[in-house]
């Protein structure tokens, strides 16, 4: 299939392009940038005049909630959001049921994607058995049935000593570690320790839950020399403490999760659980220098955390709901408005959106170089859509984004130069 | 919070009583004058009004009271209010049924008020959220966060024996960190106007910021009774040991407890009070308990009609609401 996307403005943060021309595929690869290769006759012609032709989204934390919890959503459901927003690329964390801590979950897993055909779905393996934190998984085994690095999974290992030793298994093999820094004993409320969580009675998660974390593994880090990514900061302080460390010249990376950067305790007001998210929404100087770490790239990723849930998850008192947003139909649109909010110019937006992710996992995508995999997001930046009940294209319908005006929305997504997505923009 | 909050009407008037925040001195004074006059209620022979005839109030408890749940129940009762009392104390064999089941299910009894009272904090604003327009819903405390009709009936307490709020220190002593009557209570003394409003307890105790409640925060007990008028004693949970906040109750006592000693550093003419019920030796000595100042029982007969008050407001404006007459 031979194809060329139109007129559009193609953003390309790996090869610094950013104009107006055409971009020419085939056989599921980009052929070209501006000039046609030689003797191309494309199929297929998609107009892209006045639209933003980028990269596939590389999404570092989607729950897709399969296997294990398919009443809340599956594998199909959710790739197929992935591709209406615009997401070809999703990295699936190891806390499904059974836990992704050994090789037939990952092919299992493979499998239903490759079924589903609409996005690629990446796994992290646990780091430890059942994500226990108390005996380290077959690493090289996950490692050779494609997990793109190994993780805790959302269940921060409270060890020292098991740590440690994960992360120097880990990296014999070269694998990256995807922390998720939340102390599970003083991390253990659910708000920001502040004066939010102070006036309605919610048992606080000071920030020192993740700081004290970072500082921790910052520590291990420093001895071994592995490659470890902290996934979902919430706080100034851990915005400084990974800034500090890259400055030291630590191998350490780290995303936040696009609504830790619209969101803060004030949303909580009126005990509104689809607020309710792990780490907490903290307060607005720590959304500021959130903002500001994704814009200065101390932050090399964007992510939407997707959590889908059914309606019964959040109907329930504060306390008794499950945290988690459902983020993949929003991920664009959100951060989109940073744009329009000044943190960052719109190609270190797309940066953070695909060659930023792309380089955290190593691997040889999220860019338009010819050769590359043309996975790719063709949208239209200055249409208006309003988030509604039922809108959502993921099973889980959990979004406190209801009744927001977004900007831009996605008209086709390519998967390996396949249409995966057609909308009217 | 703004006058949007759900427990308000368009016209501000109150639907359900869930939260003192947000609300107006004029909400608040509205319920002492009318809790004033159905004070009498209780001497008279026949110790009944007919306000409340034909409706139908449900106690809902989900976690166990023994002095609030039966103060709402004579207070419905004294309305003439058929009343129904289930303990839903939280077993595993509850569990089961959701929040939300449970409300369809008494909703389909035909009910009138639910006074609810549950673990988790903010569950009786969602309840109000999901129960039927005509339905009105007490908070009875819910978790940490607030325990209205509580603060109520203490400042009710108060003012009968100091009604010049802005003139008045009270200090609140104890565990704040879980108390949800503290947090009420601050939040009606200050809407009052009260003059100074202190709590008294140890780090460990205290919710992060708790200063922006608009309160003074003192660690030691002399200094923060010297002269106040008004004592609030809380009552502090055995638990509070395992959760590695204290270290015994000897030590608390030793710091924090309320003698006849440390009693005298307030003004002569100062109350005590404790929303009950009352660890004697832990939070406060018998003999202060016990004593002249203690306004302890006079809380739980002005609880009555407070709460009676209470009841009759929220339902007068349902009511109005559904073109009833009541």
């Amino acid at each position: 299939m031979r194809m060329v996307i139109q007129g559009g403005r193609v953003i390309d943060p790996a090869h610094q392009t950013d104009s107006i021309a055409d971009l020419f595929i085939a056989d599921g690869q980009v052929a070209g940038l501006g000039q046609p290769p030689g003797g191309f006759i494309p199929e297929q012609v998609i107009d892209a005049h006045k639209h933003i032709v980028c990269p596939g989204l590389i999404d570092l934390c989607a729950r897709l909630r399969e296997p294990g919890q398919e009443h809340k959503a599956t594998i199909a459901s959710e790739t197929r959001a992935a591709a209406a927003g615009g997401i070809t690329t999703l990295v699936c964390p190891p806390d499904t049921d059974p836990v992704i801590d050994e090789p037939a979950v990952v092919e299992w897993i493979r499998r239903r994607a490759k079924f589903a055909g609409q996005a690629r779905v990446l796994t992290l393996g646990a780091l430890t058995h059942r994500l226990r934190g108390e005996h380290l998984t077959e690493m090289a085994a996950l490692q050779e049935v494609g997990c793109a690095g190994v993780s805790d999974g959302g269940h921060p290992i409270a060890s020292s000593r098991v740590l440690r030793r994960a992360l120097e298994y880990a990296t014999t093999f070269g694998l990256t570690v995807f922390l998720t820094p939340l102390d599970p004993e003083l991390g253990n409320g659910l708000a920001h320790e502040g004066q939010v969580a102070t006036r309605m009675g919610l048992p606080g998660i000071p920030v020192a839950a993740e700081t004290g974390m970072i500082a921790r593994d910052l520590e291990l880090i420093r001895d071994l020399g592995v490659r470890v990514h902290f996934g979902r900061l919430s706080s100034s302080r851990a915005v400084e403490l990974i800034a500090r460390a890259q400055a030291e010249g630590l191998p350490v990376t780290a995303d936040v999760a696009v609504h830790h950067l619209h969101l803060t305790e004030m949303d909580l007001t009126h005990f509104d659980s689809r607020c309710h998210v792990r780490p907490p929404l903290r307060g607005l100087r720590d959304q500021a220098v959130l903002r500001a770490g994704l814009a200065s790239g101390v932050l090399t990723a964007l992510c939407s955390d997707h959590q889908p849930h059914e309606p019964d998850a959040k109907q329930a008192p504060f306390g008794d709901t499950e945290p988690g947003i459902s983020g993949l139909d929003t991920l664009l649109g959100l951060s989109l408005r940073l744009v329009r909010d000044g943190v960052l110019s719109l190609p270190a937006l797309i940066e953070r959106l695909t060659w930023g992710p792309a380089r955290i996992l190593g691997l040889d995508c999220g860019h338009l170089g010819v050769g590359a995999r043309a996975d790719i997001c063709v949208f239209n930046p200055e249409t208006d859509w309003r988030v509604e009940p039922g809108i959502l294209n993921s099973q889980g319908q959990n979004t406190p984004f209801l009744d927001w005006e977004l900007q831009g929305r996605v008209t086709y997504t390519l998967l390996e130069g396949h249409i995966v997505y057609e909308g009217e923009g | 919070m703004s006058a949007t909050h759900i427990q308000l009407d368009a016209q501000g008037r109150l639907l359900h009583f869930l939260t003192i925040e947000g609300l107006t001195h004029r909400h608040l004074t509205d319920i002492l004058d009318t809790a004033e006059s159905l004070r009498g209620v209780a001497e008279r022979r026949v110790k009944k009004l007919p306000t409340l005839h034909g409706k139908t109030v449900v106690n809902l408890f989900f976690e166990a009271s023994t002095r609030t749940r039966t103060t709402f129940e004579l207070a419905a009762k004294r309305l003439s209010a058929d009343v129904l009392n289930l303990n839903i104390a939280t077993s595993s064999a509850v569990k089961g049924e959701s929040l939300l089941d449970t409300l369809h299910n008494i909703e389909a009894m035909q009910c009138d008020m639910f006074v609810m009272r549950h673990s988790q904090s903010g569950a009786a604003e969602f309840m109000a959220r999901h129960v039927k327009p005509h339905i009105a819903v007490l908070n009875a405390g819910d978790g940490c966060h607030a325990h209205p009709t509580q603060a109520m009936l203490d400042v009710f307490t108060i003012r009968r024996h100091k009604p010049d709020f802005p003139s008045l220190q009270i200090a609140i002593v104890g565990d704040i960190l879980h108390s949800r009557v503290a947090r009420s209570l601050i939040h009606a003394l200050n809407i009052l106007g009260a003059g100074n409003i202190r709590v008294i307890a140890p780090r460990t105790l205290l919710p992060a910021q708790v200063e922006n409640l608009g309160v003074q925060v003192f660690h030691r007990l002399p200094e923060g009774l010297r002269d106040v008028d008004v004592v609030v004693m809380l009552r502090l949970q055995r638990e509070r040991m395992e959760g590695a906040l204290l270290p015994s109750e000897q030590e608390f006592f030793q710091q924090y407890g309320l003698t006849e000693e440390r009693l005298a550093l307030a003004k002569p003419d100062a109350i005590v009070m404790h929303p009950g019920p009352i660890n004697r030796g832990v939070e406060i000595d018998s003999r202060v308990a016990d004593g002249p100042r203690s306004v302890i029982l006079e809380q739980v007969t002005n609880g009555i009609a407070v709460r009676m008050a209470i009841m009759s407001i929220t339902l007068g404006h349902h009511a109005r609401l559904t073109g009833e007459d009541a």
